[in-house]
Order: structure tokens, then C-alpha cells, then sequence
């Protein structure tokens, strides 16, 4: 089906109609990557409202960083709509998507910390980028550092850190702008398990700011912890969503 | 904060790519010599062509009393009206664009600057004042028109012959425009080379900050952001070329072309100014920030793509 007014799709009367009170909507996305055999994100249909923890589970290739990415504008859907805060983003012009981009915070499995930084300019690393003032980032950084655990360590190199240290760095990066939305890409998909744990708190309270929060991942032990929304993938459908469910379903 | 922060990444990007842009450097530094002292030759043969033109002239001789059948002179030596027709004609408005000054040498001056210029020899002795008209000197506007005149007095009675220079200076002017061109051709190859290395280097330099450019892009920092540490990179080398081109230009005229020009060939050469330098100077910087941000363009647009 078509919907009434596509092209009025960021005016608020238009959000309203249909995304209610949700930051993250997909109709009917596919996404078949140039070289892909099937479609990585096969006709789906996902609605995430606002401040929501979210969970997403399946077998390694089922396409859960290909979602996160296509709400990143990393890839663009190949058919379907998918709008993120409001916006259109498979309409959204590149030149626009730098600003966009700003709204949202992501974390992947390695991390990706600047080897050459200490830990406190790899976090101000995010802001100097976007060009925040001087003062803005002597007050943000100490403060997520405490958010995510590391007061104390602004100093270190990245090396001098344990792997959950690292993480916990890569998360105040990306929450360090106060982001709508952070994505998570098996965040813990190299930590042992209690370090896991703590990663998890620490995403737990980001959300709590009010953050709205995905996290795809493998973690049966963090996901069974209870309590949050889970959606799982296989091949690029959704086979379940409960709103407050267990890895490997009803257990 | 932002200048401050770019700055930075600049100095880290010079650290860390230290070769190349030394190889930038020096490319830059080597076409950008090529490439002015191509504007410098331009320069010097300018100034010699208005030295060489300030002295050639065309002289008309007129019929001297002994002659024989030649030029326009049947009826014997020119006479006073004969000869006024011709100047009247050289000072005529329709010759004015072409013609500067027309200054009359009369038989006896003529026979006496003969003298002088041929004293001891035996022509000096077989002259006579007889054999000797006067002569008209034209001074032109622009010598290279020598043919106006020729073609306007050439076959009026009492004209002996025209005589121009050019035969002197053609065919000088004629190797300095082939040495011009052959400069040329040589400093664009080598502005080409710049373009490849700079454009070469900055690729090098973005695989290597790979981790921080796709970092900047997760966080939405803008492109301009994102690519203006690589273009004021390029930027810098390239003016840091430019600047020993400049240098080694001054160096090369000032302490070595300058005394042995004068040595060797002060005639033919005429003074080099190594104050020219200053003059091309200014084209070079902007060569090498044209060069750099060509490169930086081409090099760019793939590279930060969404
Ligand atoms: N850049 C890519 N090019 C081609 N195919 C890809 C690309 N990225 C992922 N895929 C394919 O898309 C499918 C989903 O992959 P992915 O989203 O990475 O799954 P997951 O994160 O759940 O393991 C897989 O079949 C994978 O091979
Ligand atoms: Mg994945």
C-alpha cells in the first residue's frame, strides 16, 4: 500500500499518522547488498518507540548489523522506508546525513578507539569533529566518563586498558553527544562474561537517560537477564518479537 | 577549539607521513622552478626585445651625386624637393601609427661618420662625398612593422634603397621563442608530476587516518571537516615548495646567472634582474595552491563518501 502525503513525510501531522510515539520505523524494508545472493533484510516491518532497550538475536549472518547499519545510512534499503527521528532517511540527501548522524550513537565489537589518543580525547575526539566549543567538552567528557565507569582514567592510552575498559571508552564516545538513539553491535561479542555484565549495565544506564537503545547480539546470559524487548532475525525476517522475552524464547 | 584542533591534525599527519611529503615538497619545489624559470625567461626576452627595438631602426638612403643605374635614382643625385616628398611622406598621418621620429643625416654628416667608423681602413680612402647621400632614419613604433615604410618610400624618385635590421634580429627572437616553448613544455610535465605525487600522497595519507575519517563520519562530522586536514596538508607542502622555488630561483640569478650573463654575454643578454624573481613569485604560490587543491579534489570526493 501506499501511504497519503509520502512526500510530507517529515511534516509533524504526517509523523503523527504514523509513527506515533516511535524513533525508529521500518516498513517492508529489503536490502539485497550489490554482491548478495538473498536479501540481507528481507520485506521487514519493525517499530521501536522512543527511550525503548531492545534486544536483537539470530544466527550470525540473519542481518542484524545489516539493520543497524541501514538506520546509520551506512546502507541504504533497497526498497521499503525506514524513518529514524522523524525523517525519511531512504529520501534523505547526503549531505544532510552528517547532521543526522549526530543523533545517533554506535558501538561495535572492536571498539574502534583512536590508538594514538588518551582516553579523554578519543571521547572529546566525537565532539571537536562536529565542532563543539572548548568548554562544552571540558564539561561533557569528565561527566560520561562517570556515566560508563572510567573517572579517573582520562588519561590512559587505549593499550594501557582492559577490553571491557575499551568498550566502556568506545560508549562514552558515542553517548558523549547526547544521541536519541544508540545502536550497539555485539558490544560484548569479545568480553568475557562478568565483563560483559558491567558493559551491560553501562548501556542500561545510558538508556536510562533516556537514550533509545539497540543492541544486537549473541549474549544468551545478557539477554536472559529479562526484562527488555526481543527481536530475532533469521534470514532478514522477523520469527519473534516479544516485549519482554529470553534468548532463545519462551524458556 | 576547531582551528586548533585541525592544526593538530595536520602537524599528526605530517609526522606520519614524513617521506611523502618531503617527496611533495620536493617535486612541487623542482616543477615550480621549472615553471618560473619559464616566466623569467618570458620576462628577459621581453625587456631585450624593447632593448634591441629601442636601437633598430630603417634608414631610406637617397641618391648620392656619383651613381649609377641603381634604385630610383635615374635622374642623378636627389634633389631638395625629391627629398622633401619623402619625409613629408614619412610625417604623413597615414604613416603616424607606425612611425616614432624621422631624423635626417645630411651627405656630410653621413661621409663624416663613415670616416670615423672606417678610419685607416682603405674604403675610408675610396669614399667620397659624392658618392654618398643622405639618409633618413626612421625610428618605429614597432620595428617588426619595418614594411610600411619600405612599401610607402621604397620606389619614390630619388630613393636610393631601404634598409631595415631585421635581418639581425629575427632570427635571435626567432631561437628565443623555441627556448621559451621548450621551457614551457618541460615545467607542465613537471606540474603534471606534482599533481601525481600530491594526488598520490593525499590518497596515502587518507588510507592511513582511515580509522579516524570513518570515526568522524559515525560521529556526523561534516565533510569539509573531515576532508580539510588532508587538502591544508597538500596546501602546506605545496607552498613550502613553492616558497624553495622561489628561493633557489633568487639564489641561481642573483649569485651566479647574474655575473656570468655579464661576463659572457652582456650584449647579446642584456642585465638580468634577479629582482624578477619577485615578479613570478607570486604566480608560483598560486600555482602550487591551484596545484594542491586540484589534486586534493580529485583525490577527495571518492574518498569520503556517506
Ligand atoms: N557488505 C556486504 N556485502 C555483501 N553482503 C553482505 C555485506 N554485509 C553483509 N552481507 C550479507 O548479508 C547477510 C546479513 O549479514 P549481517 O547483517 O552482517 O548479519 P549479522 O550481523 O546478523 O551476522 C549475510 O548473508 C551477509 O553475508
Ligand atoms: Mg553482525
Amino acid at each position: 500500500m501506499t501511504w497519503p502525503g509520502d512526500a510530507l513525510v517529515t511534516s509533524p501531522t504526517a509523523q503523527k499518522g504514523q509513527q506515533r510515539s516511535a524513533v525508529i520505523t521500518f516498513e517492508n524494508v529489503t536490502k539485497i547488498y550489490a554482491r548478495g545472493a538473498r536479501p540481507a533484510l528481507d520485506g521487514l516491518s519493525l517499530e521501536i518507540p522512543r527511550g525503548q532497550f531492545c534486544f536483537l538475536v539470530g544466527a550470525s549472518g540473519s542481518g542484524k548489523s545489516t539493520l543497524l547499519s541501514v538506520v546509520l545510512r551506512e546502507e541504504r534499503a533497497t526498497s521499503g522506508k525506514v524513518y529514524v527521528l522523524g525523517q525519511d532517511i531512504t529520501r534523505m540527501p547526503s549531505r544532510r546525513i552528517p547532521r543526522f548522524r549526530r543523533q545517533i550513537g554506535a558501538v561495535f565489537q572492536d571498539f574502534r578507539l583512536l590508538e594514538g589518543k588518551n582516553v579523554f580525547d578519543n571521547v572529546a575526539f566525537a565532539m571537536q569533529v562536529i565542532g563543539r566549543p572548548r568548554h562544552a567538552i571540558m564539561r561533557s567528557v569528565p561527566d560520561v566518563l562517570k556515566l560508563v565507569g572510567l573517572g579517573g582514567k582520562e588519561k590512559r592510552m587505549p593499550h594501557e586498558l582492559s577490553g571491557g575498559e575499551q568498550q566502556r571508552v568506545a560508549i562514552a564516545r558515542a553517548a558523549v553527544n547526547r544521541p536519541r538513539i544508540l545502536l550497539a553491535d555485539e558490544p560484548t561479542g569479545n568480553l568475557d562474561p562478568r565483563t560483559s555484565e558491567g558493559i551491560m549495565t553501562v548501556l542500561e544506564r545510558v538508556n536510562q537517560t533516556g537514550t533509545t537503545v539497540v543492541m544486537a547480539t549473541h549474549d544468551v546470559g545478557l539477554v536472559d537477564r529479562g526484562g527488555h524487548r526481543v527481536v530475532e532475525l533469521v534470514e532478514g525476517r522477523i520469527v519473534r518479537d516479544e516485549s519482554s522475552g529470553y534468548y532463545g524464547g519462551d524458556a | 577549539m576547531r582551528i586548533r584542533f585541525v592544526l593538530a591534525e595536520i602537524f599528526h599527519g605530517f609526522r606520519r607521513n614524513l617521506t611523502m611529503i618531503s617527496a611533495v615538497i620536493l617535486v612541487t619545489f623542482v616543477s615550480l622552478s621549472a615553471v618560473g624559470a619559464a616566466l623569467m625567461l618570458q620576462l628577459q626576452v621581453d625587456r631585450l626585445k624593447g632593448a634591441w627595438y629601442d636601437k633598430v631602426e630603417v634608414q631610406v638612403w637617397l641618391c648620392p651625386a656619383e651613381v649609377q643605374d641603381e634604385g630610383n635614382c635615374a635622374a642623378g643625385a636627389v634633389t631638395a624637393d625629391q627629398q622633401q616628398a619623402v619625409e613629408d611622406r614619412l610625417n604623413s598621418s597615414e604613416l603616424a601609427p607606425y612611425v616614432d621620429e624621422v631624423t635626417v643625416e645630411t651627405k656630410e654628416e653621413v661621409y663624416q661618420s663613415f670616416q670615423d667608423r672606417f678610419s685607416g681602413s682603405y674604403l675610408a680612402e675610396e669614399v667620397t662625398q659624392d658618392s654618398l647621400g643622405p639618409v633618413l632614419h626612421v625610428k618605429m613604433s614597432d620595428p617588426t612593422n619595418f614594411e610600411v615604410v619600405t612599401d610607402a618610400v621604397g620606389t619614390m624618385p630619388g630613393v636610393l634603397e631601404t634598409y631595415d635590421q631585421s635581418d639581425l634580429f629575427e632570427p635571435l627572437f626567432d631561437v628565443l621563442a623555441k627556448v621559451r616553448l621548450a621551457a614551457l613544455a618541460i615545467a607542465l610535465v613537471l606540474a603534471l608530476a606534482a599533481i601525481l605525487l600530491i594526488t598520490t600522497t593525499i590518497r596515502l595519507s587518507a588510507l592511513s587516518r582511515q580509522r579516524e575519517t570513518s570515526i568522524m563520519k559515525l560521529v556526523g562530522a561534516s565533510n569539509i571537516f573531515i576532508q580539510l586536514p588532508f587538502m591544508l596538508e597538500g596546501a602546506v607542502a605545496a607552498l613550502l615548495g613553492s616558497a624553495l622555488a622561489v628561493g633557489a630561483l633568487w639564489g641561481v640569478t642573483r649569485f651566479w646567472l647574474a655575473d656570468w650573463v655579464q661576463a659572457n654575454f652582456d650584449l647579446l643578454m642584456g642585465q638580468i634582474n634577479p629582482m624578477d624573481v619577485f615578479k613570478v613569485a607570486p604566480w608560483l604560490v598560486l600555482a602550487a595552491v591551484v596545484l594542491a587543491g586540484f589534486s586534493s579534489a580529485l583525490t577527495l570526493r571518492r574518498f569520503t563518501k556517506v
